[in-house]
């Protein structure tokens, strides 16, 4: 596969890894977080960490959208799907996150109309082909995701479809990393940078990271190299006392973003003043909404959702995972009370989660085997 | 560390309060329904591993029986149908199990309103399936349902087969450095499946791998004979699932090169844009051996010079540790674990 | 969802809203163009595809240069230690 194959070659990483393995001063210690849920899945699927040295340090940033999502977000979700004539089509990705009545699956199973899709498009023609029935997607994403949302709701509003509505749950990825920085508990040494939401909103959103902040912050792509690149240049802007913004992802990363998908969220989202994270408490202007202009297409308003907020059961540490203070293993549940078969939380089972992707990949690889692996 | 037996396993529970989908997708839901309910409140008496045959010793006689049904939808798909599948798929399980099919009984739920036509070409693919692999039908059951009951139709095919002797077909014969042998590309029937459902905007040049792999397995055995420790033809969830099972029931590691396992590009683009992963996907021609090492070049060119098995090939092997879990190791030293499927990406695939 | 794959534009679709046929590993797709549409996408073009659209064009030329970098990695290192030792 072109633009995937070349950036995985073997030689090439080795390579990288002994560059980081030289720029990686022994008596420092780096701390860098990736924050974009799709890096921690790809560090785990790939075994970055095998080939970093014990020095740096790789923290796993709150960039899942499903993880983010309080309990009663997904309740209020799965309320629609109570009623007869409504279809809830959702990504596969949310279909086994846990509420407190079951997951989506699980209201499938008895008897919802619960359908996974591969794109909100998918869901409008859904819509269209079934006039008799209500279609609500279930929108999740940062802002890689909303313009597609955006341009979905443009198009029913054009065509005049009228039993389509989205729940939006649409989040920001900057003031995630505003609050991760204003966190008393993190030590952050610099950022790797979410690849694919910067396609949307360019490389300038992450300025004040390093002129206010003092933190360098490196946008990167999602294979091997590009993750390994990417921490060559971080280390080699803390080598030199650095603090900039860089892009490594310059193949698919414009420095502006991209104008058309910026306009398409202003044509149809707003800014909710403040929105719930799960374990990071309210932040302000962290979300997106429908806008009134398309409030016939806005779900929230076209239903009566509980809106209960609900906490995580106590035991849970989700929040404390989320933001990186813990390492998915350290969480109590980790691998007893929660499993990817049986999750209390959506990082055990969202593709973006950093839970899963340690269980997945990582959590029984035992140090007699990664020394067998350097070996190969 | 000592070679850890299957009581490794922790006992599996079945408390789940309702079935789903996921129960029947392969991966560990199956196992918890099938180890947790069904074997030990069906089962006589059980010693060792389930394995994808049961054996019956009448007098001096050694039969080899299996049974397995067929839900899949749509019934046909490029390279094959239900009926296919149906006959194939229980003469794999008992070649796996070492023993050559000699008959099958079929069963079928029909749901009023099928087509005769397509009843009718659904039978006439059992008969010529049945044809070349050699076996004969002997007779079977039909039970009609209403309309909306079933999905059309499904099948059930008991088949009743003669253990190969030379070679006894046990996973705790396993040991440290076998290895492990893959009859070729995986994915190809889990992928067609899902293309064929249509909804999905996707379209590519792929076929359903459906195929009896005795003639494959007969000339492995005819070359390694005891060496041959292990057979497994990995369908719903895949190779992941399969060798996972193989780690843990015979207690040892194990480790595959990720790099070797072939794939057909178009199952990797399909995967690459689901977010699947070609291991955890149904296969209905294929099958994972483990042999021993001093077999293993004998064992691989003989299934490689059989009609079918060109591309097999030697996919990883067994290590000490860590016990009951399989690795996947890439070229450049790093490693990540390969778990059993979980829920149900691809229902009805088979 | 920050799934995203590069895939190959084969042809482009008529209609009002602009669509095209991508190909991933010899695996077609039909893929919305609206988000892109500044870039003037043609049949040849790779792009990157997220949840049925394409976000934006990939850069055979970035890609080039990149890799081109990455080669380098470890042969500069290897490049001053030897200008230093000429030094001592």
């Amino acid at each position: 596969m072109r633009f995937v194959d070349e950036f995985r070659e073997p030689e090439l990483i080795r390579k990288a890894a002994e560059e980081i393995r030289r720029l990686a001063d022994p008596a420092r210690r780096f701390r860098l977080m990736e924050v974009c849920g799709g890096h921690t899945h790809a560090i785990y699927r790939f075994g970055l960490k095998d080939v970093l040295p014990a020095n740096v340090e790789l923290i796993h940033g709150p960039g899942c959208p499903v993880c983010v999502l309080p309990m009663g977000r997904i309740d209020d979700g799965l309320s629609m799907a109570g009623r007869s004539d409504v279809i809830l089509t959702a990504f596969g990705d949310m279909m086994r996150v846990p509420g407190t009545q079951g997951s989506p699956l699980q209201h499938k199973a008895r008897g919802r109309d619960v359908r996974i899709v591969y794109s909100p498009m998918d869901a409008l023609k859904l819509a269209q082909a079934n006039p008799d029935t209500h279609v609500v997607f279930f929108a999740i994403g940062f802002e890689t995701t909303a313009p597609s949302t955006a341009l979905t709701m443009m198009r029913a509003r054009a065509q005049g479809t009228r039993n389509f509505s989205v729940f939006c749950n649409h989040v920001t990825i900057v003031p995630a990393i505003r609050a991760i920085l204003d966190s008393p508990d993190m030590r952050i040494d610099g950022f790797i940078g979410p690849g694919h939401v910067s396609t949307v909103i360019g490389c300038r959103p992450y300025e004040w990271i390093a002129a206010d902040a003092g933190k360098p912050i490196v946008v990167s792509g999602f294979e091997p190299l590009d993750i390994l690149q990417g921490i060559v240049m971080l280390l080699r802007q803390l080598e030199h006392g650095e603090a900039r913004v860089e892009n490594q992802y310059t193949r698919a990363v414009p420095w502006e973003g991209n104008r058309a998908a910026l306009g398409v969220i202003a044509e149809v989202f707003e800014l909710r003043p403040y929105f719930e994270w799960r374990g990071m408490g309210f932040i302000s202007q962290s979300a997106l909404r429908v806008n009134d202009r398309y409030a016939d297409w806005d779900a929230e308003r076209r239903f009566n959702v509980p809106g209960l907020r609900v906490t995580d059961p106590k035991a849970a540490q989700c929040g404390e995972v989320l933001k990186g203070v813990l390492k998915p293993a350290q969480c109590k549940l980790f691998g007893r009370e929660c499993t990817p078969e049986h999750p209390v939380g959506a990082l055990m089972v969202s593709s973006e989660g950093s839970c899963a992707a340690y269980y997945n990949y990582e959590h029984r690889k035992s140090p007699a085997v990664i020394d067998l692996a350097s070996m190969a | 560390m000592p070679i850890v037996s299957a009581r490794l396993v922790p006992r599996v529970r079945f408390k789940d309060p309702q079935i789903e989908m996921a129960h029947g997708a392969g991966g560990k839901a199956s196992r918890r329904l099938v180890e947790g309910l069904f074997a030990p409140l069906l089962l006589d008496s059980r010693e060792g591993p389930l394995g994808d045959a049961a054996h019956l010793r009448l007098g001096p006689t050694d039969l080899a029986v299996t049974a397995d049904s067929f839900v899949v939808n749509p019934l046909t798909f490029p390279g094959g149908s239900i009926g296919e599948l149906a006959v194939n798929g229980t003469v794999n399980d008992l070649a796996v199990a070492g023993a050559r099919a000699e008959g099958l009984v079929t069963t079928f739920i029909l749901e009023a309103g099928l087509p005769g036509d397509v009843l009718e070409a659904e039978v006439r693919a059992m008969a010529r399936a049945a044809r070349q692999a050699g076996v004969a039908i002997l007779g079977g059951d039909t039970k009609v349902v209403e309309h909306g009951q079933a999905d059309r139709m499904y099948i059930t095919t008991t088949g009743i087969g003669r253990p190969l002797s030379g070679v006894t077909i046990d996973v705790r014969s396993v040991r440290p450095g076998d290895k492990v042998l893959l009859s070729g590309p995986v994915g190809d029937h889990g992928i067609t499946i899902l293309l064929a459902r249509g909804g999905l905007d996707l379209e590519a040049d792929l076929e359903s791998d459906t195929r009896s792999v005795w003639p494959m397995v007969e000339t492995l055995v005819d070359a390694a004979g005891a060496g041959v420790r292990w057979m497994r033809d990995p369908t719903r969830g895949g190779v992941a699932t399969s060798l996972n099972e193989l780690a843990r029931d015979c207690g040892l590691g194990v480790s595959i090169l990720e790099d070797d396992v072939p794939v057909h590009n178009a199952v990797r683009g399909a995967c690459e844009l689901l977010g699947l992963d070609p291991l955890h996907i149904a296969n209905e021609g294929q099958f994972l051996a483990v042999v021993a090492p001093e077999h293993a070049t004998a064992a691989l060119r003989a299934v490689q010079s059989t009609p079918g098995g060109e591309r097999a090939c030697i996919i990883g092997e067994i290590l000490p540790q860590p016990a009951g879990t399989v690795l996947a190791m890439t070229r450049y030293g790093a490693s990540r674990v390969i778990d059993m499927l979980v829920g149900d990406p691809l229902p009805r695939i088979c | 969802m920050c799934l995203a794959i590069p895939g190959k534009i084969v042809e482009i679709l008529p209609g009002e809203y602009r669509s095209a046929v991508v190909e991933v590993a010899g695996v077609r797709r039909r893929v919305e163009l609206g988000l892109i549409e500044d870039e003037h996408p043609a049949p040849g073009d790779w792009v990157l595809i997220h949840v049925g659209f394409a976000m934006s064009k990939i850069s055979e030329q970035d890609a080039i240069d990149q890799m081109r970098m990455l080669a380098l990695l470890g042969e500069s290192e290897a490049a001053i230690e030897e200008v230093r030792g000429y030094s001592q």
